[in-house]
């Protein structure tokens, strides 16, 4: 099966970010010749990171429109969602590798969501009501850099979600790595050296892992041809690889092996249990645009690929490894909300609240039902528009009072109450209440885990008291109670602040009532990619 | 069925109300003062009780409304509509919420005046009524479940309404986790059923893709008897669901084991514990039990578990009530004690009988905590009913309001009460389908009768009589009428309750409501009958002049023990049983062998995985780690020697990448840039160079 070049438009997509990081380096480049004074230049790279960001809203908006989710099935599609917005090219010719991007109502979720949070994360590097003397805030310290970075990072997002060829895959995943390393390691925190490396050493070796899969796969994958009709040995085409190709008579290694290779490389990524001590110290380090991007948008890239990769093209080991799957994702789910009780510092109890729920999709994604499918990727929707604002309030809070120690507050909903509200809020929304959209799949990765898993999904369940109590005494200590005195003067959320958190917040409550547009978007594409395994399994 | 497109209106009107003084509240609250957020917050309830009135004249003989809105989830079988139905319960229901609701919100314009956090209050209390009328009127059991967490929220957001002081804020919490627990049970419960319904058994495995999910409760009544013989671990699987919805049912209505968060609950202002925390949120679970009964129907196992859960906190709450002190406690613990009559109703199958005492309940009971409110207003905030004492004569409305709600709730037949709590008792008496014979019920509940009236008049007695108190020099004075008024209304109401209820032995016919409600409980026509035949009506007259008796005993011991105030007695006889005393006084105590074990337990198991995960985990994580770098050294050391300059391993080369990057962040943009472009060139250098080779 082919899919043919249709649409320019997802690599104007994927590379637009790319463009205003070329623009901001021309400019910080020419800057001190044109004796730019350096405020100018300044400036000049904040615009044009949020053009960069905003033209790429716009391009994902229109990818969005012009998205048929129903789109009838070709008959000799069979066993594969059915891609839209295609180019596809030979890149490098010796060793049959493509330029083939494309997106299903997986990707196109994934990169909704990265256009999004990436936007938002712009606006919030902005040092718009940060104090004039705070010269060593992140987003006053190298901003062309910083600016060029988060481009960057961009296009290798979006690159990670609409990459069909593996090895292109793989480029952009390693690319992504690199802007994320400085970014932490530059930008951060204290231990700002300690968290990026740690962060660059966990998922490179994951890398490695699945590089050496992918050089596995690739030479057992049988002969086809390129989109330009010579003749090749092997492919990285991840579309043939797996629909034309069965690897579960591997020559070389184990079908399983190289499963557990990418499952483990992806796994890093998530984070699940017990690869996830990288996140908290990433996360108190970052600034918070990156926690955001890091939240919001990273994570998903694990388990989007354990979806894209393991699911598609070995899906006899991934129905070998569903219980273990799904017994790591309840892991994650109560574990990860025991150790929240546990945190003294606002962020590393967000973080650790991520580790949790991501475990839901894993869950949701074992079942290898419909709901349970649809519910751990709206799920990885859900939790990156979550996440994120978690974090901008974190933010806000740091800005302001320079320490994040939940017990160094309290009282503070009487000087802040609009901020209260805003955190009150995101936290329901975490926490599942119904009514908001985490509840909504949450509740779709119950339903489609509870027939297969039942005693798993009895204990996960378990997690909405702990993920309550957590949250709740966090709210109590931080903000009810006797004023603490030190803070009597706080401000009350900027207008910055009001930009990044409304958007999300308004997402949270219409997408609570209102699930469907996303839900529409992947579904399809979701029973594609399920309904085979789940005849393999027996289901 | 008929199509309508109003339900919507009835929780959709509370929602515009919550939203404008929410958002728009503080700065009209500033500008045009507290009368601005009384317009907008009371008059919607208002217009929503309109709408349900008009909806419930429309509504067809023995059928229901339906307002579907658009698709909420629709994912492979399973397919929910965001869509309200009305039928005979559930217009019952949003008729009580939205009339009585809309008295408490005219309440509150007179308890909250002096708040300046009021345009806060009245969101607060318009979002719960958009919650709780979504609970009731919601199509699916999904539905429900956003209303049934929606309630929660905002008993939360009310109790600790006053967040200044912390031990408001900490009983919020504790009303919200204890909550969760059990709303993890109605989740479980929810999965167990949905997994009961859809898809198909094929070889003792269970097909998912195949069947059609639908939770809507016109469809499911079919859909749960069709399941009736699945079973899982060996048990029924009906049986399972209906007891994991109860475990939900104890925690929103307060029942043993869950019950220890609404005694803390009374932290909140006095009107949110008469409409939240008495008359409507806490008899949600009882409304899920009834709104289910062709569930339970289906599992004698289930219901006795029920009708025994209810019977047993019936008389352990009304034991703990006879030693309260504080007005607003001796009403909370009658709460549950009551909320426990209603459970055994609906238990025993009585399923009309178990919603006409949550009717009835609703009228009395926030008319009760609406007095206590008003003479807390009085004694200026004082709730200790030994400081109390006289208020009769200066207070006269508030006084017969509340003579008369104890009446009703002592079960008189001058009032509804009686009528639902006395249907009650001769349904469990006359139970046949339960796991234990019927009158063990009965005698539970009989006995909590009769201490219900003693601590209810004792209560009574210890306020409104006796030599008068003052407070800061003066009397205690009435209240504004807009606080009378709303009095004078609920005691009214619940006398008209009665004529609903009047049972076939002393008219022809049955009840009017038992009529009114046959259609939706037409499942419990078919109980079996496992035990007696059933009791005739020498037995009815029999026990309806038995509860008589006994709530006259209860009334005849609290007025020997309290009339006047000036009987020595109550203090002798506690001081004769001093052990016996302390133990109920401290409320047997739960609470802190709760605390003990489940709180401490859950904190030591937390603190525990912080240690594993930062010392363990993570220690291992950074032990490989330095064993890199160690490597990396030995490495680099012999290689410094070897290749000079040579890639050093990549831990050491990144740890001193780390070092040398402080000296790049000179905040020099070419520097960066140059970084940058190097590093993509050498990148693209370095995948050409190596993929040549390897090729």
């Amino acid at each position: 099966m082919e899919f043919q070049t249709t649409s320019w438009l997802l690599t104007c997509l994927i590379f637009a970010p790319m463009a205003a990081m070329v623009l901001i380096g021309l400019l910080a480049a020419l800057g001190p010749l044109l004796k730019l004074p350096r405020p100018a230049v300044d400036h000049g790279s904040r615009v044009l990171a949020l053009l960069g960001a905003a033209v790429t809203l716009v391009l994902t908006a229109i990818v969005w429109l012009g998205f048929d989710s129903s789109m009838p099935r070709l008959a000799e599609m069979q066993g594969y969602p059915h891609l839209q917005f295609v180019q596809h090219a030979v890149w490098i010719q010796a060793f049959n590798i493509e330029y083939f991007v494309g997106v299903d109502g997986l990707s196109i979720t994934m990169v909704m969501l990265t256009a999004l949070i990436s936007f938002i994360a712009v606006l919030a590097s902005l040092p718009w009501g940060i104090p004039k003397d705070d010269h060593k805030h992140f987003s006053r310290r190298g901003v062309p850099g910083y600016m060029a970075l988060i481009m960057l990072l961009e296009s290798a997002m979006l690159g990670v979600f609409c990459s069909m060829d593996f090895f292109l895959f793989y480029v952009f995943w390693e690319l992504m790595l690199l802007p994320m390393y400085f970014l932490i390691g530059i930008w951060g925190g204290p231990r700002r050296e300690y968290a990026a490396i740690k962060f660059f050493l966990y998922t490179l070796a994951g890398s490695v892992l699945m590089l050496l899969a992918m050089i596995g796969l690739y030479y057992a994958s049988d002969e086809t041809r390129l989109i330009d009709g010579s003749y090749a040995a092997h492919t990285f085409d991840m579309v043939k690889l797996a629909v034309e190709n069965d690897f579960s008579s591997m020559a070389l290694v184990s079908p399983k092996l190289v499963w557990l290779g990418l499952f483990i490389a992806f796994a890093i990524k998530i984070p699940m249990f017990p690869f996830h001590t990288w996140l908290p110290d990433a996360h108190v380090e970052a600034p918070t645009p990156i926690s955001v991007i890091l939240a919001g948008i990273l994570l998903k890239m694990g388990t989007y690929g354990i979806l894209r990769v393991n699911y598609t093209i070995l899906p006899d080991e991934t129905i070998w490894a569903r219980y273990g799957i799904a017994v790591f994702g309840v892991i994650n789910i109560v574990y990860a909300a025991f150790v929240c009780m546990a945190q003294r510092d606002l962020k590393k109890l967000i973080a650790y609240s991520s580790v949790s729920h991501m475990g839901f999709v894993l869950l949701g994604m074992a079942a290898l039902t419909d709901p349970g499918i649809n519910g751990a990727v709206y799920q990885m929707w859900n939790h990156g528009i979550i996440s994120p604002a978690l974090f901008l309030i974190a933010g806000v809070i740091y800005d302001r009072a320079h320490h994040r120690r939940i017990d160094g507050f309290g009282g503070l909903a009487r000087t802040v109450p609009e901020y209260t509200g805003l955190v009150g809020l995101a936290f329901m929304a975490s926490l599942g209440l119904p009514g908001l959209n985490g509840f909504i799949s949450e509740a779709l990765c119950f339903i489609g885990a509870f027939s297969v898993f039942t005693v798993l999904t009895i204990v996960a369940a378990s997690g909405v008291i702990i993920t309550a109590a957590y949250y709740l005494w966090t709210m109590q200590r931080m903000f009810l109670g006797p004023l603490n005195e030190q803070y009597k003067d706080l401000t009350d959320v900027n207008w910055r602040e009001r930009l990044t958190l409304y958007p999300l917040m308004a997402l949270m409550i219409v997408l609570g009532f209102y699930p469907m547009p996303i839900l529409d978007l992947m579904k399809d594409s979701l029973h594609e990619l399920v309904a085979p395994l789940a005849r393999a399994a027996g289901m | 069925m008929l199509e309508t497109n109003l339900l919507w209106l009835i929780p959709g009107l509370p929602l515009l109300g919550a939203v404008l003084s929410g958002l728009l509240g503080k700065p009209l609250q500033r500008r045009f003062g507290k009368k601005a957020i009384s317009a907008v917050s009371v008059l919607l309830p208002w217009a929503s009780f309109g709408v349900a009135a008009w909806c419930f004249i429309q509504l067809p003989e023995g059928g229901s409304l339906h307002d579907r809105l658009w698709t909420w989830i629709a994912i492979g079988p399973l397919e929910v509509d965001l869509a309200f139905a009305m039928d005979p319960l559930s217009a019952m229901m949003a008729l009580a919420v939205s009339l009585v609701g809309s008295l408490i919100h005219v309440y509150s314009i007179g308890y909250m005046a002096d708040d300046e956090g009021y345009w806060r209050y009245f969101s607060f209390l318009n979002l719960f009524m958009f919650s709780m009328l979504l609970l009731v009127l919601g199509d699916n059991l999904l539905l429900m479940f956003v209303g049934w967490e929606g309630v929660g929220l905002c008993s939360y957001l009310l109790i600790g309404f006053w967040y200044r002081d912390l031990v408001n804020a900490r009983a919020g919490m504790k009303a919200f986790v204890v909550n969760r627990i059990g709303d993890f049970g109605f989740l479980v419960g929810l999965l167990l059923l949905f997994w009961s319904l859809g898809g198909e058994w094929m070889d003792g495995a269970y097909r998912v893709n195949g069947g059609a999910f639908s939770l809507n409760f016109r469809d499911l009544p079919d859909l749960v008897a069709a399941a009736a013989d699945k079973q899982l671990w060996g048990v029924p699987v009906l049986t399972l669901a209906g007891i994991f919805l109860f475990i939900g049912a104890c925690g929103k209505s307060a029942q043993i084991p869950l019950y220890v968060w609404l005694p803390d609950a009374m932290a909140g202002p006095t009107p949110v514990s008469a409409l939240i925390h008495a008359a409507t949120m806490v008899t949600a679970g009882v409304y899920m039990v009834a709104r289910m009964n062709f569930l339970y129907v289906h599992s004698p196992t289930a219901m006795t578990v029920v009708a025994l859960v209810g019977a047993v906190t019936a008389l352990f709450a009304a034991t703990i009530g006879v030693f309260q002190y504080d007005i607003k406690k001796v009403l909370a613990y009658s709460t549950v004690s009551q909320l426990g009559y209603m459970f055994i109703g609906v238990g025993v199958g009585a399923f009309w009988a178990g919603s006409y005492h949550l009717l009835t309940h609703a009228f009395f009971k926030a008319c009760l905590f609406l007095c206590a409110g008003s003479v807390i207003m009085a004694m200026h905030h004082e709730q200790d009913m030994r400081k109390m004492g006289g208020l009769g004569k200066t207070m006269p409305i508030t006084r017969w309001t509340y003579w008369y709600a104890c009446v009703a709730i002592s079960g008189f037949p001058i009032a509804s009460g009686f009528f639902s709590k006395d249907e009650i008792l001769f349904q469990a008496y006359n139970a046949g389908s339960l796991m234990v014979p019927g009158w063990i019920i009965w005698l539970l509940g009989f006995v909590a009768a009769g201490l219900t009236a003693f601590y209810m008049w004792r209560s009574y007695f210890m306020t409104f009589t006796g030599p008068a108190v003052s407070v800061g020099g003066h009397e205690p004075q009435e209240q504004r009428p807009v606080i009378t008024v709303v009095l004078g209304a609920l005691a009214v109401g619940a006398f008209a309750m009665s004529f609903i209820g009047i049972p076939a032995l002393w008219l022809d016919s049955p009840p009017q409501l038992e009529h009114f409600l046959a259609p939706v409980f037409s499942a419990a026509e078919g109980l079996e009958r496992v035990f007696a035949p059933g009791a005739g009506h020498g037995v009815e007259w029999g026990l309806m002049g038995a509860s008589i008796g006994i709530a006259l005993l209860g009334l005849a011991f609290a007025w020997w023990l309290y009339r006047g105030r000036k009987s020595e007695l109550p203090a002798r006889l506690m001081a004769a049983m001093p052990r016996a005393h302390k133990l109920v006084y401290n409320k047997y105590y739960v609470d802190e062998i709760y605390d003990t074990t489940a709180v401490r337990g859950f904190l030591g198991l937390s603190r525990l995985s912080g240690w594993f995960d930062s010392k363990v985990i993570d220690g291992l994580v950074n032990l490989c780690g330095a064993a890199a770098r160690g490597f990396a050294w030995i490495d680099g050391a012999i290689d410094r020697y070897a290749v000079d300059g040579a890639v050093n391993g990549l831990a050491w080369l990144v740890t001193r990448a780390g070092g040398k990057l402080r000296r790049v962040q000179t905040g020099r943009l070419t520097t960066y840039l140059a970084g940058l472009v190097a590093g993509v060139l050498i990148f693209v250098i370095l995948t050409r160079f190596l993929l040549d080779v390897y090729a």
